[in-house]
Order: structure tokens, then C-alpha cells, then sequence
């Protein structure tokens, strides 16, 4: 069967009454919950895990993607209507979403970033469902040293190749592998420092982590600023509708930026945030109108946008045809996929394909209710932007601990989870990326396993790791991943790395 | 965790300075666990310490990097800190973490909630704190009766159910 079968197939089951209700409750939950400032894609979904424990998997996952979905089109609405800087992806949509939205042009600026993203999102989803396969095909002819290759490639750029520092993201990382580590050994069945408690031998748990990190550490960030940022939320004035003008200036960066975005999406070469960077880079050198930029530029909006959501579903190409998280997000939808025993790759095409391809279908489909739920209901988002503070977070930190007391009422998960939330806290102090803790914790075992399975190929012999071609390759580029980027920033170019700062998706 | 504001560059940066050793320590406790591991390994060179010492030797030598760069003062400079909010919102979630086998879900995260509510500024507990049971009792309804999680239930929610 091709590609097309495949879709058509999948389309059949995501268009079930039921799978469809999920898919609605998802994009629903998912922009409800991405709206709120303070909370990008990857904590939306770490925090709505657990609502999906009781479902069947097709259903829970299909809930899944639309919360995926959801938080990337809610993050947009509140980095145009809120000036909230320090949200890595919507950063750039902030910078001229919001001087639109001060200039009474808030409502064009949420349409094209609605519409962008909805072009984006078909365009890349389709896109994802013909290059899989063909990944999927290629990653047949992987062995262990191949697969570890590639995760050592994906643990150097998530850390070291973007940001600001080397440094502080390899130590973010090696954070992560430590507390990899913790629990029994997956061949031996040894414990490894679990210190003689019981609770520490099945690990961390991937989403106790986010969550902590995300949501404490954020909350007592802000928190220990005080009210020294005061938040503005800019009504939107007049028609939500683009003009003809506005219709003209956007399509090119919708699609630009959709070009952009879905390729380095799909490589391990980080998240959204560099996509949405680049878009805004090429749409102000494009633009005819280069003046405007800095002061409510349609294009700003319209690319970015475009390519935040196109980066977002090429992250789906590693993580479904490789089983390989990339950004802190899919290290999050990879838990997701685990906590149903399910463990994306080649084998789940085969095994599981009705599920593989209800999922990206269930993705178009999640596209078309997020255009419907964006533009006409656009005024009950804003509503909770309004929220004070004080209830925000309360509210925030409220659903974060149910999460974690719903997948394991404890008193020691909690413990964790206030431990983990003062670390995510300290490292957002002195300045380290979070994202890389997330995908070393998650990754770091499955490197591991494929290392150790390669050696016990080889026979001990470490040289045979690089004795592949693929493995050779995938090795130096990882070499050059923290070596160039070390070099540019000692010579004083690093500002562009770190305009690049991966931190959430 | 108290930011040394430092207006001049290139100067040993204390805080900073405190990460080195604290990564050292970490390194040094995942090398004494995965020695402690290597006897019980078998005849080949790979067993479950190879990770754990990788590990442990990455942290060592970023700890000799990240003293270097704390020393030289590069790390980005910091805002001051206000401690309250932060002291506030960690005795919520350490209050509902004591609180909750006891109280159930609804006291114990009302008492987080408003908490919270507290480091941000709403100083009214007696306003606060109801609002926050009673919102927790609802989530509690949704999620603990309908989507079926298994939060625990105190004196509140044996009252209903």
C-alpha cells in the first residue's frame, strides 16, 4: 500500500465520532491551556498527560497531537496580545504581533497567525506523511551503533550547538543523563543509585520532571521578580478579518516559512524557536516593506508563525519513524507514547500502522478544528489572558501537582517534584536551558541500550562504533555541533546562537 | 541562590563559583555508586557502570569548566531576587504534599492554592483559601469521579462521595 492508502485509511479512523470528540476535547484543552502566559507547547502537554491515563491509546493519542497542536496555535495569541518575552518560540511573533495589536491591528495580526499556522500545519503534516515512510525505510538498514550515533547527534545540538553557552547547555544535559541513570538497569536488573528507596527503582518520571521544571521553576521565577514587569494586555480593536493588502503580504511568508520551519524541524537541529528566528530574518530581508519591521510588520507575523508550526510537525518525522525526541516536547509525547507501551520507530509503521497514520490524519483534522476554535471564538481566548496573576499561577502550580498526584499519589513524588521545581528554578537563575534535562533524562537509557548492544556486537571493541559510514558521519557532526558553535562564540558572534536559544519546544 | 548583583564584568562570580563543587559532588557520588556496581560485572568490559562513569567524568570536567567560567565572571549577569514570594509558594507545595493523605486533594491543594495566591500578592487567606478548596473540590470531581485518577480523598470529598 502507498503513502496515499495509508492516509486514506487513517483518515477513515480519525474521522470515527469518537476519535473526532477527542480530537475536539484535545485542541480544546490545548489552546485553553497554551493561551496562558508562562505556558509554552511542551509544559501544555506535560500538564495534560495524565488527563489522557484512561483512554484507549488511538484515542489518547489522537487527544494528544491536538493538544500538540493546540498549545503551538494558543502560544501565538498570547505573544501578540501579551508582550511576554522570554517564551522562546513566540519571542519573534512578540516582537511585531504586538506592536500591531498597540496600533489597533491585533485582530489582522491573530488572523495571519491563525491562517499561517493552519497553511503551515497541512502543508507540513502532509509533508510528514510522505517522508516517514521513507525514513522508516532508511532507518530498516540501522544497527544499535547507527541508532546511538544519532542520539549522541541529537543530545549536541539540543544543548550545545544553540543557546548562549556551551557550557551551561552541556551541564543542562549531563544533568539530565545523571538522573537518567537512577533506577534498575534495564539488562542487569541492578539498581543504580537508588540510594536503597524503593521509589527511585522504577526512575523519573519523564513528565514529573517537565513538569517540575517547567511549571514550579517558571512560577518561582516570576514569582521572585516581583512586579517589577507589568503585563498588558491589548484588546483587540476593530475587524478581525485581513484586509486584501494583508491577504497579499502574507501568503509568501506563510509559505516561506513553511519551507523553513519543516526541514529543520525535521532534523535533530532543534526546535522552533531557530525556525521562527530564520523565518523572521528572511521575511525582513524579503520584504518590500523593510521600514515597517521593529513597528508592526504583517510578514514578522505571518512567517514566524508559519514556521513555528511547520517545525513542529517536522518534529513528528524523528519522533514517529526514528523513535527520536528532538525538542522538549516530543521528549514529552514520547512518554506519552510509553506509558501505553508503545515505543515509536520503524517497528510501529509496521506493527501498528493503523495507529501511526490515524495519528497523522487525526493531525489534519485537529488543523481544520484549531482554524474554527482560533478565528470566530478568538474573544473567549483572550478572556484568559485577563486573569490576575496571583490566580494564574496558583492555578498553574493547582494542575501541575495533579498531574503528578494522579499518575502516583505519593508524598515522595511530590517531594520530587518540589526538589526538581528549586533546581528548575536555580538553573533558570543562573541562566542554563531546561529543555536539555528533558530530552537527557528520556533519551540518555535509550542511547545507553543502543550503545551497549553495539558493543556487545563489536565485542567491547569501542572503534567499531565509527567503522559505519552512517555512524561515521552522524559522529563528526555531532564533532562540529559543539566545536563551531565554541568558535563563533569566542570570536563574539555568539549573539546570533544565542537569539537561537532552544528552551521549550 | 541570593544573586550577587555585579556591575563590573570579569569578576569571580560567587554564586557561580558554587556550581563547581555542587556538579563535582554528583560526579563523584554516581562514580563511588557505579563502583560499587562493577564487582558484581561480568567478564566483558561493558556492564551497567560504562554509563555511570561516562557520567560521572563529563561532570567532573564540565565542574572544572564551570568553575573556570564563574571565575572569570562570564556567566550572565543576574536581577536581584525577592526571597518572600518564592518562600511563600515553596511552603504551599510542601504544606500540600504533608497535608495530603491526611486532608485529601481538596484542603491540601486549597492550602497550595492560596498559598500561592500569597507569594503573588493576595494576602487575603480567608478569602483565598475557600476560593482555593473550593475550585480543587471541583477539579477533584472532574478528574478524580469522571476521568477517574486516583486523587485521594480526605474529610471533604467522603462528605459527598
Amino acid at each position: 500500500m502507498g503513502t496515499f492508502e495509508f492516509l486514506l485509511q487513517g483518515v477513515t479512523i480519525a474521522a470515527q465520532p469518537m476519535n473526532l470528540l477527542y480530537a475536539l476535547i484535545g485542541v480544546t484543552l490545548g489552546t485553553a491551556v497554551g493561551v496562558l502566559p508562562g505556558i509554552g507547547p511542551a509544559l501544555t502537554v506535560a500538564l495534560l498527560l495524565p488527563v489522557t491515563y484512561k483512554l484507549d491509546p488511538a484515542g489518547s493519542l489522537i487527544m494528544f497531537a491536538g493538544i500538540y497542536y493546540g498549545g503551538m496555535y494558543g502560544g501565538s495569541t498570547t505573544s501578540i496580545l501579551l508582550n511576554t518575552p522570554g517564551e522562546s518560540a513566540s519571542v519573534v511573533t512578540a516582537l511585531e504581533g504586538n506592536k500591531m495589536a498597540r496600533a489597533g491591528r491585533g485582530g489582522p495580526a491573530l488572523a495571519t497567525a491563525a491562517i499561517g499556522s493552519f497553511v503551515a500545519g497541512l502543508i507540513a503534516t502532509l509533508c510528514l506523511a510522505f517522508i516517514a515512510p521513507f525514513v522508516v525505510k532508511f532507518a530498516l538498514s540501522f544497527g544499535p551503533r547507527e541508532y546511538f550515533a544519532l542520539m549522541v547527534l541529537a543530545f549536541v545540538t539540543v544543548s550545545a550547538a544553540f543557546g548562549d553557552s556551551t557550557l551551561r547547555g552541556l551541564t543542562a544535559l549531563f544533568v539530565g543523563l545523571s538522573l537518567a541513570v537512577i533506577g534498575i538497569d534495564q539488562q542487569t536488573g541492578q539498581a543504580r543509585l537508588s540510594f536503597g528507596i524503593p521509589d527511585l527503582l522504577d526512575g523519573i518520571e519523564v513528565t514529573t520532571l517537565a513538569v517540575a521544571m517547567f511549571a514550579i521553576g517558571e512560577t518561582l521565577y516570576v514569582a521572585c521578580q516581583g512586579d517589577r514587569i507589568p503585563d498588558k494586555v491589548e484588546a483587540v480593536k476593530g475587524s478581525i478579518w485581513m484586509s486584501a493588502q494583508d491577504w497579499a503580504r502574507s501568503w509568501k511568508p506563510w509559505l516561506r516559512g513553511t519551507f523553513i520551519g519543516f526541514p529543520i524541524g525535521a532534523m535533530p537541529a532543534g526546535g522552533a524557536d531557530i525556525a521562527s528566528f530564520l523565518s523572521y530574518s528572511t521575511e525582513k530581508q524579503f520584504s518590500s516593506h523593510k521600514e515597517e519591521f521593529g513597528k508592526g510588520a504583517i510578514e514578522g507575523v505571518a512567517g514566524p508563525e508559519a514556521a513555528n508550526n511547520a517545525s513542529a510537525a517536522g518534529t513528528l518525522v524523528p519522533l514517529l519513524s526514528l523513535g527520536l525526541p528532538t525538542t522538549a516536547t516530543a521528549a514529552i509525547m514520547l512518554a506519552g507514547f510509553q506509558q501505553y507501551g508503545l515505543q515509536p520507530g520503524p517497528l510501529l509503521f509496521a506493527t501498528n500502522p493503523q495507529l501511526v497514520w490515524g495519528l497523522i490524519a487525526s493531525l489534519l483534522i485537529a488543523n481544520f478544528m484549531l482554524l474554527v476554535l482560533n478565528l470566530p471564538l478568538i474573544g473567549l481566548w483572550v478572556k484568559l489572558l485577563t486573569i490576575p496573576k496571583p490566580w494564574l499561577y496558583a492555578g498553574i502550580l493547582l494542575f501541575a501537582t495533579l498531574g503528578t498526584i494522579g499518575a502516583n499519589p505519593s508524598v515522595f513524588e511530590l517531594g520530587m517534584l518540589l526538589v526538581f521545581g528549586l533546581l528548575g528554578f536555580a538553573m533558570r537563575i543562573f541562566g542554563y536551558p531546561i529543555a536539555p534535562v528533558v530530552v537527557g533524562l528520556i533519551l540518555g537509557p535509550m542511547a545507553e541500550q543502543q550503545l551497549r548492544r553495539a558493543l556487545a556486537i563489536s565485542q567491547g571493541d569501542v572503534s567499531a562504533l565509527f567503522l559505519s559510514p552512517i555512524a561515521a558521519v552522524l559522529f563528526v557532526l555531532a564533532i562540529l555541533a559543539v566545536v563551531v558553535p565554541l568558535i563563533l562564540r569566542a570570536r563574539g558572534k555568539g549573539e546570533v546562537l544565542s537569539q537561537f536559544a532552544a528552551n521549550e519546544d | 541562590m541570593s544573586g550577587v548583583p555585579s556591575n563590573e564584568r570579569r569578576r569571580p562570580d560567587r554564586a557561580a563559583l558554587v556550581i563547581a563543587p555542587v556538579l563535582f559532588a554528583i560526579a563523584a557520588v554516581i562514580w563511588w555508586d557505579a563502583g560499587r556496581l562493577a564487582e558484581m560485572s561480568n567478564y566483558s568490559r561493558i556492564g551497567p557502570a560504562t554509563v555511570p562513569h561516562v557520567v560521572a567524568i563529563g561532570l567532573a570536567l564540565l565542574a572544572v569548566w564551570t568553575a573556570f567560567e564563574a571565575w572569570r565572571g562570564d556567566f550572565p549577569e543576574r536581577e536581584p531576587i525577592e526571597v518572600k514570594p518564592v518562600v511563600f509558594i515553596v511552603a504551599g507545595l510542601a504544606g500540600q504534599m504533608l497535608l495530603l493523605k491526611t486532608a485529601g486533594f481538596s484542603i491540601a491543594t486549597g492550602v497550595l492554592f492560596a498559598l500561592t495566591a500569597f507569594g503573588f500578592g493576595r494576602r487575603k487567606l480567608w478569602i483565598s483559601l475557600p476560593i482555593g478548596i473550593a475550585f480543587s473540590f471541583v477539579v477533584y470531581i472532574i478528574f478524580g469521579r469522571f476521568l477517574q485518577l486516583s486523587l485521594p480523598a480526605g474529610p471533604l470529598e467522603h462528605l459527598f462521595f
